[in-house]
C-alpha cells in the first residue's frame, strides 16, 4: 500500500500532518489526520487566579485572540456570579463582530483566494497573496481594507490589536470614546460595499467550482451553532442549537451550563485533538460541524435585512441546510457582511456609551463556562475554582475540535476524488491542503499549539515509502 | 551634624555627607543610579546588584544603595562594565523563576520590565529555570505569586520597618529561597497582617498585587510610603 502524507497544509494555523495510503493501482484507501502539537493550557494554568485566565487563555493563538479573551472572560463572569453591565454587554458583541470581519477577511482574502481566484491548480509559485494582489488587485485592496476596518475597532475599544485586555471578569475596563463611535460609524457603509463587491465577485466566479462544490466534504452532518431566542444568529451570547442533516432541529436552547449534557469528547489515537460529539446520537454517529457554513445552517436567519438577503439567496442556490464544505468560504463572506450590519445596530444603540462597564466582585461559584461563537465555530471555557478563586480544572473546547471528525471525512472524499497516484500532479495535493482550508481549522488553538502555520501532507505507497510530500514553510 | 566631604561622581565633584551611602550622595547631586530592591524610606540591604558602581582604586563592583561614602571617593555610575553586570544581574533574575509579562497583572508598571527595557535586554542568554510555585490567594484582598518574586524583601521591609507586622520573612537559603508569610501559614491565615497593602504597593513586580485586576491594570501606588517611613524614623 502506497501512502501520500500532506504535512503542514500552508495556510492554515498551526501544524497538521495528513497521511493518504494509495493501494497498487495509485488509489486512495485511506487517510488521516494527525495533529501534531500539544501545549496543554489546561494543566499550566492550574493554582493561578482565575480572573488571569483571560490573558492566559487569548494568547493560544494569535489570529481570534478575541474569541478565547470573551469565551474566558464570560466563564469568569459565571464564577462572579454577577450579570455584567448592558453597555460592557454590547461593547464586547461589538468587539467580536469586528473579531470576525477581520478573521473571516483574513480568511478569504489571505488564506483561500488564491486558490478561489487563480485555481486550484495555478502555479504554486505564484499561488499566494502576492499573486493574488497582481491578478485582482481591487479584490484584494477590499480583504485588506476590511481586515483593517475590523482590527480598527478591536484597537479602537481595546487599545492594542493582538491581545486586549480591555475584556475583563464582569465586563469590560473603559467605556467607548464617543470620537471613535462617529469615526466607525462614518467608516462602515464603506466596508459594508467592499463586503457586498466581494460577494458579487464570489458568487459569479463560484460556477466554476462546481467539482470542488460537489466533492469538497458534502457528506451531510447535523450543525451546531448559537442564536437568539427568536432563532437567528447570535455569535456572542445565544444558545447552543443542533440543527440535523435533514433541516430539521433536534435541539435547541442549551445553555453554556448544559453543554457537557450534550457535548461529549472522544480521545483520538492518532491525534491529540480531541474529537466532541453529540452526545445523545453517539460516537462517531453523533458528528456535527461547526463555524459560518454551520452557524447559517443552524439559525433560521441572520437578522439584519442585507445579510438575511444574501442568505436567502444561498438557500436557494445550495439548498437548507448546504452541506458542501466548500460553501464555507460563501457563508464567511454573508457572515462578514452580518457582523458589520450588526456592529452598524451596536453603535447606534443608545446604551453603547454608558459609562458603566464593569461589575466587580469575588468568587461566588466554583465552576464557571463560557460559551461563544468564535469565528471557526462554537468555543467553549470551562474552570474550576477553589475557594480562594485558583484554578482546580480547566477544559477548553475549541471550535476546530468540532470540525474534527467532519475534516477527516472530507480529507478522504477530496483525495478519493482528486488523488491519482499513478500521475501525481500538485493540484491534487493543493485540493487536499484547500479543503482543510475551506474549514479555515486552526490548530494552533485546538491542540493550544504555538501559533504558527505549516502543515504537511505525505502520500505514501503501498510498501510504506513516501512517493511525495508537500510542505509548507 | 554629619561632616560634609567631596567625592567625584563621573568626575564631577560633588559633596557629600559623612555616613551617607553613594546611591543617598548620587540622587542630591541629581544623579541617576539604577535601583530594584532599594526603597527609599526602608533600610537598604544590597540584594540585587543593579545599583553596582566603579569606585577607583578597587576592582570590585561596589552597590551604591549599601557602600558609605568615603572623602575623595571616586564614583563612576555608568560604563560599558556596568552596563554588561547590571543586565547580567537582571537576565538572572528573569530565569530564576516564571515571569510571563505577557499575562501579568503588572505588565507595562513592572519596576524590572522597565529595568529591563532601559538596558536593552530583549532576550535571555541563560536557560530559564522554570521552577513549579504557587500562587497564594488566600488573602481576600491580595494575591502573591511566587513566580515573579525577585526576592528583593522590599515587601519584608515595609511591613516591619514601616507596619510594623513582621509578616514577611524570607525561608530557605539559595535558589530554594521562598518568600514566606507567618510562621509558614498561608497569607490569609497570618493574624498579624494588618490588611494595609504597603507590601502589595512597594513590590517592584506583579508577584505581590491586589486581587482581581486583568492583565496590566495594577499599578502601585507607593509615592506616600516613603514619606511615612522617614515620619517613622527610618533612613
Ligand atoms: S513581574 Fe514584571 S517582569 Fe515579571 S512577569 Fe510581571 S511584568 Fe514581567
Ligand atoms: S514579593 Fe515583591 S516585594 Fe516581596 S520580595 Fe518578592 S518581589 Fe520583592
Ligand atoms: S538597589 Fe542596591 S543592591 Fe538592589
Amino acid at each position: 500500500m502506497k501512502q501520500l502524507t500532506i504535512n503542514h497544509v500552508s495556510r492554515i494555523e498551526g501544524h497538521a500532518k495528513i497521511s493518504i495510503h494509495l493501494n497498487d493501482e495509485g488509489r486512495v484507501t485511506s487517510t488521516q489526520l494527525h495533529i501534531t502539537q500539544l501545549r496543554g493550557f489546561e494543566k499550566f494554568t492550574e493554582g493561578r487566579p482565575f480572573y488571569e485566565m483571560p490573558g492566559i487563555t487569548s494568547r493560544i493563538c494569535g489570529i481570534c485572540p478575541v474569541s478565547h479573551l470573551l469565551a474566558s472572560a464570560k466563564a469568569c463572569d459565571a464564577i462572579l456570579a454577577v450579570k455584567i453591565p448592558t453597555a460592557a454587554h454590547k461593547l464586547r458583541e461589538m468587539l467580536h463582530c469586528a473579531q470576525f470581519v477581520q478573521s473571516h477577511a483574513l480568511s478569504f482574502f489571505y488564506l483561500s483566494s488564491p486558490d478561489l481566484l487563480l485555481g486550484m491548480d495555478s502555479d504554486p509559485a505564484k499561488r499566494n497573496v502576492i499573486g493574488v494582489i497582481e491578478k485582482h488587485p481591487e479584490l484584494a485592496r477590499m480583504g485588506i481594507e476590511l481586515r483593517k476596518f475590523g482590527l480598527q475597532i478591536i484597537e479602537g475599544l481595546a487599545q492594542e490589536r493582538v491581545h486586549p485586555s480591555w475584556v475583563v471578569p464582569g465586563g469590560v475596563n473603559a467605556p467607548m470614546q464617543p470620537q471613535l463611535r462617529e469615526r466607525l460609524l462614518s467608516e462602515l457603509p464603506g466596508a459594508v460595499a467592499s463586503t457586498q463587491q466581494a460577494l458579487n465577485f464570489f458568487k459569479s466566479a463560484i460556477a466554476s467550482f462546481q467539482e470542488e462544490i460537489d466533492n469538497f466534504g458534502t457528506a451531510p452532518t447535523m450543525y451546531a451553532g448559537t442564536v437568539d431566542r427568536k432563532g437567528s444568529l447570535q455569535i456572542y451570547d445565544g444558545t447552543l442549537r443542533f440543527r440535523n442533516a435533514e433541516g430539521a432541529v433536534v435541539k435547541e436552547g442549551i445553555a453554556a451550563e448544559e453543554y457537557s449534557d450534550y457535548i461529549g469528547e472522544a480521545s483520538l489515537r492518532e491525534s491529540y485533538l480531541k474529537a466532541p460529539y453529540y452526545k445523545p446520537i453517539g460516537y462517531p454517529q453523533g458528528i456535527y460541524r461547526v463555524g459560518a457554513l454551520a452557524r447559517l445552517n443552524v439559525a433560521d436567519r441572520c437578522g439584519t435585512p442585507k445579510a438575511d438577503a444574501e442568505l436567502t439567496e444561498f438557500r436557494q442556490r445550495f439548498g437548507y441546510p448546504a452541506h458542501s464544505s466548500f460553501l464555507f468560504h460563501y457563508a464567511r463572506l454573508i457572515e462578514v457582511l452580518y457582523a458589520l450590519e450588526r456592529i452598524g445596530e451596536l453603535l447606534n444603540d443608545p446604551q453603547i456609551l454608558n459609562p458603566r462597564v464593569r461589575a466587580i466582585a469575588g468568587v461566588n461559584s466554583l465552576d464557571g463556562i463560557g460559551m461563544i461563537e468564535a469565528p471557526r465555530g462554537v468555543l467553549i471555557h470551562h474552570y474550576k475554582v477553589n475557594e480562594d478563586g485558583g484554578i482546580v480544572w480547566a477544559n477548553l473546547i475549541v471550535a476546530t475540535g468540532h470540525n474534527n471528525l467532519a475534516i477527516g471525512n472530507s480529507i478522504q472524499q477530496v483525495s478519493e476524488h482528486f488523488i491519482d497516484g499513478t500521475k501525481l500532479q500538485e493540484g491534487m495535493l493543493n485540493r487536499v491542503s484547500a479543503v482543510v482550508r475551506a474549514y479555515d481549522p486552526c490548530f494552533s488553538c485546538s491542540t493550544h499549539a504555538s501559533g504558527q502555520i505549516a502543515m504537511k501532507i505525505q502520500l505514501v505507497a503501498p510498501d510504506g515509502t513516501v512517493l511525495d510530500e508537500l510542505c509548507s514553510r | 551634624m554629619p561632616q560634609t566631604i567631596s567625592i567625584r561622581i563621573d568626575g564631577e565633584l560633588v559633596s557629600a555627607l559623612q555616613g551617607q551611602t553613594i546611591l543617598e550622595a548620587a540622587k542630591q547631586a541629581g544623579k541617576y543610579i539604577p535601583t530594584l530592591c532599594y526603597f527609599e524610606g526602608l533600610s537598604a540591604v544590597g540584594a540585587c546588584r543593579l545599583c553596582i558602581v566603579e569606585v577607583a582604586g578597587t576592582d570590585k563592583l561596589l552597590p551604591a544603595c549599601t557602600t558609605p561614602v568615603q572623602d575623595g571617593m571616586s564614583v563612576t555610575t555608568t560604563s560599558p562594565k556596568l552596563t554588561q553586570y547590571r543586565r547580567i544581574a537582571l537576565e538572572l533574575l528573569f530565569v530564576e523563576r516564571n515571569h510571563v509579562c505577557a499575562v501579568c497583572v503588572s505588565n507595562g508598571h513592572c519596576e524590572l520590565q522597565n529595568l529591563a527595557t532601559s538596558l536593552g535586554i530583549t532576550n535571555m542568554r541563560h536557560w530559564y529555570n522554570y521552577p513549579n510555585l504557587p500562587v497564594d490567594l488566600s488573602h481576600k484582598r491580595f494575591v502573591l505569586d511566587h513566580n515573579r518574586c525577585i526576592l528583593c524583601t522590599r515587601c519584608v521591609r515595609v511591613c516591619a520597618e514601616v507596619e510594623g507586622a513582621h509578616v514577611w520573612e524570607i525561608t530557605e537559603r539559595g535558589i530554594s529561597s521562598r518568600l514566606t508569610s507567618g510562621l509558614n501559614q498561608p497569607w490569609g491565615q497570618v493574624t498579624d497582617c494588618t490588611n494595609c497593602g504597603k507590601c502589595v504597593q512597594v513590590c517592584p513586580t506583579g508577584a505581590l498585587a491586589e486581587k482581581g485586576w486583568a492583565v496590566e491594570e495594577m499599578v502601585k501606588q507607593n509615592d506616600n510610603i516613603s514619606g511615612l517611613a522617614h515620619r517613622k524614623g527610618g533612613q
